[in-house]
């Protein structure tokens, strides 16, 4: 049976370049980099190479990048660390409605030991408004903390302007940009971004690897405390392999963006035209144009997106639905919630995510077997009248 | 490619892919619409009875997977029932017919229980104004 991964917002299949290059560390090359003798010193010299390739893709100094395990310990270290360096300055903090859970869940966890926090809603396109951001400032707020490309919908938030305010009235911004990190450029001086999540499996490397950008002079309360690794901000010996791995991802990235994101962002816009041409009443979730060029989002009005789902895994399609009763949750996307989309369209949507690995194939195969599926289940629907 | 389809059993599949006495119902005996579309699920279940015992039962089903096929499962069961033996069908018989759900799926079953409750209540209630 013919197979398509269309889900990369989900996972991205590892780059054959980046399993390569971080084999060796699996095998011969096992020193601690913290050894003075030869068998550290050559692994140092591999996470130093690999924290150059990071920066690269940021515009950032190599000591402004920090390792983590994952994007959900970066983003854990910024905003905890920052809340608890600052607290002495102010104890609000600022986010909005359709982050990450990585993101919400540590605000929500800092509100239990006091600190405030203000999540501002988005449009019906999934913007933040800058008016909104400027008026919940306050003189406590310490730390703005909005995501670059949003997970589900893919849209880009205004990431300069919002970086603006926080620099008039002093206040640190932080960035989720684990999704968006290779699929766009961001160069952190540009943009005015302080601190910054990443994450390896995002950009066709392993999992089990992320980074934070801190910029120079920041101060941070590390959360793991134990050795002096990460110049003290990150304890623990470094996943050496996955360290290179992320540094040659983030390498091949920078390498491939402009043409993967043109060519990415066609597979997107004819997946989308295709449904549109086949099947009445689908919607498009996310903003039309400042999107993310890997990610398509879009309701199919009266069907629940978990039966969409497993049509299409029977088929060997990969997807994913913010539907509540998907994958073990029984909520529905918080994204799709904040959007202000009626049930029968939040519940109903799928998420086509793509990588450099699609082709045109693959779509043309969607646009193939989707639309009966669509029927057969609108058939069955409640809602749906001829 | 084992357990291709996670959680659901082959009996689930079967009746995902392939609904039983799906559709709507013409001047139905008993018609019972339970659910929610803010919780993922609605049903509406349609009823043919006459002396006492259900001839047909069709059903419409906006939900997932187990919530197709359980209300798939409960039209079949239904069939040649009496009004007494059907009050006495539970979302567990349902779900054991369907050799289980997954445990985060129970709840689905719940909807064809409660479209059951709602279409006879609505035939009684029918029953009651015409005598």
């Amino acid at each position: 049976m013919r197979r398509v991964y269309l889900d990369n917002n989900a996972t991205t299949p590892i780059a054959p370049e980046v399993l390569e290059a971080m084999l060796p560390f699996y095998r011969d090359n096992f020193g601690n980099p913290s050894s003075i003798h030869a068998f550290g010193r050559e692994v140092k010299v591999a996470i130093d190479e690999a924290r150059e390739q990071v920066a690269a893709l940021l515009g950032a100094a190599a000591e402004e990048i920090v390792f983590t395990s994952s994007g959900t310990e970066a983003d854990n270290l910024a905003i905890k660390g920052t809340a608890h360096a600052l607290r002495g300055k102010g104890q609000h903090i600022i986010t909005c409605k359709i982050e990450h859970p990585a993101v919400l869940n540590t605000c929500k966890h800092l509100e239990k030991e006091g600190f405030k926090v203000t999540c501002l809603p988005v449009d019906e396109y999934g913007m933040i408004r800058l008016e909104e951001l400027a008026g919940a400032i306050t003189d406590e707020t310490i730390l703005i903390t909005i995501m670059h490309g949003n997970n589900e919908i893919g849209t880009i938030q205004p990431i300069e302007e919002i970086s603006r305010i926080a620099r008039e009235r002093c206040i640190r911004f932080h960035t989720d940009a684990v999704q968006s990190l290779g699929k766009v450029p961001i160069i952190v001086q540009e943009l005015g971004i302080d601190l910054l999540s990443l994450s390896a499996h995002k950009l066709h490397g392993p999992k089990g690897i992320g980074a934070l950008y801190v910029k120079k002079g920041l101060k941070l309360q590390p959360i793991l405390h134990g050795g002096h690794q990460e110049r003290g901000q990150r304890a623990g010996t470094e996943n050496v392999a996955g360290i290179v791995a992320l540094g040659r991802a983030c390498q091949l990235a920078a390498q491939h963006m402009a043409d993967e994101a043109k060519n990415l962002s066609g597979l997107r816009d004819g997946l989308f035209e295709g449904l549109q041409e086949r099947i009445p009443r689908v919607k498009l979730n996310g903003h039309p144009t400042k999107r993310l060029p890997t990610t398509l989002n879009c309701s199919f009005y009266g069907i629940e997106g978990e039966s969409l789902l497993m049509n299409l895994d029977l088929a060997g399609v990969a997807v994913s639905t913010g539907s509540a009763c998907s994958s073990g949750s029984i909520e529905p996307s918080h994204v799709l919630v904040a959007l202000g989309l009626p049930p029968q369209l939040y519940q109903g949507s799928l998420r086509f995510s793509f990588s450099r690995y699609n082709t045109q194939d693959d779509i043309d195969y969607i646009l193939d077997i989707l639309p009966p599926i669509v029927e057969r289940l609108r058939k069955m629907s409640p809602f749906w009248k001829e | 490619m084992t357990n291709k389809l996670g959680p659901y059993s082959d009996k689930v599949m079967d009746h995902f892919m392939n609904p039983r006495n799906m559709g709507e119902m013409e001047d139905p005996d008993g018609l019972g619409e339970v659910g929610n579309p803010v919780c993922g699920d609605v049903m509406r279940l349609y009823l043919r009875i006459k002396d006492g015992i259900i001839l047909d039962a069709k059903f419409k089903t906006f939900g997932c997977g187990a919530a197709i096929a359980t209300s798939s499962m409960v039209t079949e069961m239904l069939k040649g029932k009496t009004i007494e033996e059907a009050k006495k069908i539970t979302n567990q018989a349902v779900a054991e017919a369907l050799d289980g759900l997954p445990p985060v799926k129970m709840h689905c079953s719940v909807l064809a229980e409660e479209g059951l409750e709602a279409a006879i209540s609505d035939y009684e209630r029918k029953k009651g104004q015409i005598s």
